[in-house]
């Protein structure tokens, strides 16, 4: 599904290297998780691949079926089946919900060469698919994560996600400022939208999480790079010890 | 450098003509002295405090033309149930005013024939208080020389708004005056659509009396247009007056808004927003007096300019020594889509009353990279992007709209005009 090898990755404004030479690769259908600590590239990572200005890509490729997806708009990047979950998502004032997720839609839809979905058919998906992560009518009227609380902006990430049905969805730190029933709810719609030929990139700090979104594969990241790969246990070992040994035994 | 004289302008030609046919004496009399004023005002020039940001020549020049085809009309408040008067060539269409329950709806013309009439006590007269400390000579040439434009005296609760509908087709320049009054406990609200001229002056007068609420509501489209327009208000005791204008395409536009808050705890809002792409160069001037205890004021305005538009925001608010707990509101905010457009703003405040809030503030900014790209990471497009990013800023604007089945209504219209760019 996707592929990424050898990726380096610095910032445009600055001399400073994030990514060198970060070599993943995801089947389709598995639930891959990067943990690591602060600072080691893992955020950078989900914003280079889905598009985000301001990095320079200085070597290394990323694929998603087989296309080339650092030479695309983020737009197309979205429409060939990506989608990132953002650790922060952004408010936009006077923008309906509704509005907003019925043009994300039909704008993919469009740039893929589909018919454009009707006012009724969105209707009643959308209404589905909120019903599921208990997001209410009011939420949806109103505008984009606009005086939604930490919780409330993170469920509606993942009603995105459902409503855009991607192929690759990447979650940054989807746990973040979450209290464990949110979790729950977000690791439910994440969890119902687990099949055979959707793949998850899950980053996150802890292994929390992973205890809802259960892993296929963990991977530990550091200083730019993968440094380690395992099992879900691997996870557990990070949680146990912290990242402190594994660093210490690379070194 | 010598300041060169200021051009006096020459009103007789067409002043003799209106000032005569006026039958009753008020009206020539309040006609003459609008002609003296004007002439010793004098034609506004760029060396005026008030004309710095905006080359007022368009709007005193012999004749502007229309060069290019006109844009086809969009349709904004087609739903709406209202009683409609239209306007044609800057000229009042012959045929039926509707009739309004609660609201008096005449002829300017015609109510300026009448002697013993409640108009004769306003017509002009807002005009002539809003011309201190400023000067507005346009306004005095309006008065002088308007035939033109309805009267509406509501006395009741209007179940329905009044929208003045214009076209004009050629060249024509419309000079038009509107005069309203809202009685004390009535209600009304009045929208403007459509164009009155290729070049318009227009002058609204409205009274508002103790309790009275009056909603205005107006959209000024129209590639090559030019319009002046005043709006002189009083305010009385607990009324309400709320404004809001949406511009788009207009080549030149100045609208004045000229409050005077009267009448203890009454409360005011102006509030605009305007497109401005390529030739177009929109000013709002606005002065608000507070003259009595306890009433608000808001000022909202938000612009989006871009291949060298231009913006300007000219706003006061004045407090006069007896004015205690005022509350004055002040925001003028511009998005500027590339390095070519422009926003030139000019808050005041002059306070002289020493229990009061006043705030003000002004800001001009880019498109937010960060919402930007959160859109596009959802599959919309960069153009489309930047679409919904702009009605997110004008928004806040169009919240202030009282009515929500007619903010909806100027938002899907913005919607459009956006896609048919």
């Amino acid at each position: 599904m996707l592929e990424i090898s050898n990726l380096h990755v610095q910032l445009e404004e600055e001399d400073k290297k994030i990514l060198k030479g970060v070599n993943l690769f995801l089947e389709a259908g598995k639930v891959h998780a990067i943990m690591g600590p602060n600072g080691s590239g893992k955020s950078t990572l989900s914003y280079v691949l889905s598009g985000k200005d301001g990095y320079q890509v200085t070597d290394g490729s990323a694929h998603l079926e087989g296309k080339d997806l650092l030479d695309m708009k983020p737009e197309e990047r979205a429409a060939a089946g990506l989608f990132l979950a953002f650790q922060y998502p952004v408010e936009i004032p006077g923008v309906g919900n509704m509005t907003f997720l019925r043009t994300a839609v039909n704008s993919q839809r469009k740039l893929r060469g589909e018919s454009e979905m009707t006012a009724g058919e969105f209707l009643k998906e959308i209404r589905a698919k909120a019903k599921d992560l208990k997001i209410d009518a009011e939420m949806l009227k109103r505008p984009v994560n606009v005086g939604f609380s930490g919780g409330e902006k993170k469920r509606n990430e993942i009603l995105q996600m459902a409503m855009l049905e991607p192929k690759m969805c990447i979650l940054d730190e989807t746990d973040s400022g979450l209290d464990v029933d949110a979790m729950k709810l977000v690791a439910q719609g994440v969890n119902a939208l687990r099949d055979e030929k959707r793949t998850f990139l899950v980053i996150t700090h802890y292994q929390r999480l992973l205890d809802h979104i259960k892993p296929d594969l963990v991977h530990i990241m550091a200083n730019g790079s993968i440094i380690k790969t395992g099992g879900p246990e691997l996870a557990l070992e990070v949680e146990n010890n912290g990242y402190a040994e594994l660093l210490g035994e690379r070194a | 450098m010598p300041i060169p004289e200021r051009k006096k302008p020459d009103l007789r030609p067409v002043s003799d003509e209106t000032v005569m046919s006026s039958s009753v004496a008020w009206a020539k009399e309040t006609r003459s002295k609008a002609v003296a004023r004007a002439e010793s005002q004098g034609f506004p020039s760029r060396q005026d405090e008030y004309w710095k940001y905006t080359q007022p020549d368009a709007f005193i020049s012999e004749q502007v033309k229309l060069t290019s085809r006109l844009r086809p009309e969009l349709e904004i408040f087609s739903a709406q149930t209202e009683y409609l008067i239209n306007f044609e060539n800057g000229h009042l269409s012959s045929g039926r005013l509707p009739s309004v329950v609660g609201c008096d709806v005449e002829r300017l013309g015609e109510s300026t024939t009448l002697d013993s009439h409640w108009i004769r006590d306003l017509y002009g007269q807002l005009e002539l208080a809003g011309q201190n400390p400023v000067e507005r000579s346009l306004a005095a040439v309006n008065t002088a020389l308007a035939t033109e434009g309805v009267v509406l005296r509501a006395t009741g609760i209007l179940d329905h708004p009044i929208r003045i509908h214009s076209v004009s087709k050629g060249n024509a320049d419309a000079i038009v005056h509107h005069v309203i009054k809202v009685e004390a406990g009535a209600s009304m609200t009045l929208i403007e659509t459509g164009q009155y001229g290729t070049r318009a002056n227009i002058v609204i007068e409205v009274d508002v009396a103790d309790t009275g609420c009056f909603h205005h509501i107006r959209v000024q489209d129209g590639v090559e247009r030019h319009i002046h327009s005043h709006i002189f208000a009083r305010l009385g005791k607990m009324s309400t007056f709320k404004s809001f204008t949406l511009t788009s395409d207009v080549k030149l536009t100045r609208n004045e808004c000229v409050l005077e808050l009267t009448g203890d705890n009454a409360n005011a809002t102006v509030a605009g927003a305007c497109l401005g792409d390529g030739e177009f160069h929109h000013d709002d001037t606005i002065f608000v007096t507070h003259d009595a205890v306890n009433c608000e004021s808001r000022q909202v305005f938000k612009k989006v300019l871009r291949n060298g538009a231009v913006g300007v925001f000219q706003g006061k608010i004045l407090v006069k020594s007896g004015a205690q707990k005022t509350d004055g509101y002040q925001i003028s905010q511009s998005l500027l889509l590339d390095d070519d457009s422009q926003f030139l703003a000019k808050p005041e405040l002059e306070i002289y009353a020493d229990d009061v809030a006043c705030s003000h503030g002004s800001t001009s900014g880019a498109i937010d990279d960060e919402a930007l790209f959160y859109l596009r990471s959802r599959g919309v497009s960069h153009t489309k992007a930047v679409d919904l990013l702009t009605l997110s800023f004008v928004a806040e604007a169009i919240q202030e709209i009282e009515d929500d089945t007619l903010a909806d209504a100027i938002l899907n219209h913005l919607t459009k005009a956006l896609e048919i760019r």
